[in-house]
């Protein structure tokens, strides 16, 4: 008891000795944290530099000028990706995994992905499925609701259901690497 | 402080008039209200409008199952698989197809979640009624437990074969399944889901069947299967290698004299139509221990997902000849729950 009303009254005087912080204080700087700024042509954050190549896309090509055709050519193939990253966004199944990811450069090579998995003639930019899905402790319930989201977004988009399984059949091995959990 | 703190509960002890009311009520209530507002603009288009509007009705015995229970680190009912991925229910409780058993796992849940399910089959043939119905327990998305009870009306073929007309037969099976390796969705193209598995089952005519030649009333068969849905040509396959000794699976007993346990074979092969709709065909090697010109069965068959828990499947089956009646041909109708 009495050990406890000396801890109590300590603290109470550390307390009234403390001084409050001036207003408006940098708490930023105080703390050393950098801010990152976007892009402002492409609106991204900047990223740590890594090699750009087509293989960090996790799959070989399809090569079919039909298959283009029904995801509506690259501007299709964009749509879809985007959408897909909306509906996920507002996914409450998956939505935390894209709290603080730069939704605006997800969309881009997302789309870039896609455009070449599917033989669109795109590039892909991003980094490898392993080194971006580390840290997100992705499970297959969560792959689940990503590729019922990306149903959606092609059922929308008016993709005839062969072709969407020939994009999901690029995207399905891909589980080595971006399931972790 | 201590002292400070002591007075307040003395306060309270005595004069509760002067208790300090806890605002726990509209904290609550606020959070309620702010719930539904943050989930409802997923603008997630699940089903075509008709479905939905039919479904209206259930939406609030669907909303407990959609949500589920979250009990320790364990999510009950919660779902997570792709549709259909779960299968539908085998003639003996497993999950697979309608007549031939898959590598997949029964119920909708998927790693840490636990899932149940539950159908009933019917097969009306020119000689026979077959009816079963059974509930199936899945662990993650790694075993499946399931109870089936299957009665086989005999009906006028029952007076014929001098076992009286209508005579039914009845068969109790217990399966148990577990997943391997693989998966079949993701990982490896080559790599298909593989489950080992058991089914024991157990005649409830014990006397008659062994007055048929049957050696044993009861009888277990060991399964091996490989299933794996090829997305790229939107086309499910399965195999399950069945090592087994069942009579008619087990409706006419097990063994005979003559013969005991024989490898067989079961396949399907499955087009996706859609993400709800699958059409098939099925393949299911049987022994013929009792010399009663126990055949092959097939079918061919087609599966709907008529929202995220109901699966019907209808099939025609040949069943070929049964105790003697050939060309049992006819319609196969399923029905299962999931969650």
């Amino acid at each position: 008891m009495l050990l406890t009303t000396a801890t109590a009254t300590a603290a109470a005087a550390l307390m009234l000795l403390q001084q409050a912080p001036a207003e408006g204080t940098d708490w930023d700087a105080e703390f050393g944290v950098e801010a990152k700024e976007r892009d402002p042509v492409t609106g991204e954050f900047p990223v740590d530099p890594y090699t750009p190549s087509n293989a960090n896309a996790g799959a070989a090509p399809h090569e079919s000028a039909r298959l283009v055709e029904a995801f509506g050519g690259r501007e299709g193939i964009r749509r879809i990706a985007e959408r897909t990253v909306d509906l996920s966004e507002a996914d409450p199944r998956i939505a935390a995994i894209f709290e603080s990811h730069d939704m605006v450069r997800l969309k881009r090579t997302l789309s870039e992905q896609f455009c070449y998995l599917l033989g669109a003639g795109c590039d892909y930019t991003g980094r490898d499925m392993r080194s971006t899905h580390a840290d997100m402790g992705v499970t297959k319930a969560d792959m689940n609701a990503l590729v019922e989201n990306l149903q959606a977004a092609m059922r929308e988009a008016g993709v005839p259901f062969p072709a969407q399984s020939r994009l999901l059949a690029k995207l399905a091995p891909m589980s080595r690497e971006v399931v972790t959990r | 402080m201590i002292p400070a703190l002591a007075s307040v509960l003395v306060l309270a002890a005595t004069a509760p008039d002067f208790m300090p009311q806890i605002a726990y009520a509209p904290v609550l209530d606020a959070e309620m209200e702010a719930r539904p507002s943050a989930i409802a603009p997923a603008p997630v288009p699940l089903a075509p409008a008709p479905t939905q509007r039919a479904l209206a009705p259930l939406a609030e015995a669907m909303a407990l199952a959609d949500e589920g229970l979250r009990i320790g680190k364990v999510d009950v009912l919660k779902g997570g698989k792709l549709l259909l991925t779960n299968g539908v229910t085998t003639v003996e409780g497993s999950s697979g197809g309608g007549l031939a058993r898959w590598a997949t796992i029964g119920g909708r849940q998927m790693s840490g979640g636990i899932g149940l399910s539950a159908h009933g089959t019917a097969i009306e043939l020119p000689d026979f009624g077959w009816r079963s119905y059974g509930v199936l327990l899945g662990l993650g998305d790694r075993m499946e437990l399931s109870i089936a009870r299957a009665d086989f009306d005999t009906r006028d073929a029952g007076a014929l074969l001098g076992i009286g007309r209508g005579y039914t037969f009845n068969l109790d099976a217990f399966g148990a399944k577990l997943r391997v390796a693989g998966d079949v969705v993701y990982g490896e193209t080559w790599l298909p889901q593989i489950a080992i598995g058991v089914e024991h089952k157990r005649s409830r005519d014990g006397a008659l069947v062994r007055a048929l030649g049957a050696a044993e009333a009861s009888g277990t068969d060991y399964t091996l299967s490989a299933t794996k849905l090829l997305l790229d040509q939107s086309l499910l396959v399965s195999a399950t290698l069945r090592y087994t000794k069942a009579n008619e699976l087990g409706l006419l007993g097990f063994g005979s004299a003559n013969g005991g346990y024989r490898a067989q074979f079961e396949g399907s092969l499955g087009y996706q139509l859609s993400r709800r709709a699958v059409i098939g065909a099925e393949y299911r090697t049987k022994p013929d221990n009792l010399g009663l010109g126990d055949d092959d069965w097939m079918d061919i068959f087609a599966a709907y997902a008529l929202t995220d828990h109901l699966t019907l499947t209808a099939a025609y089956v040949d069943l070929g000849s049964i105790a003697t009646f050939s060309d049992q041909r006819g319609g196969f109708l399923s029905a299962q729950v999931a969650f």
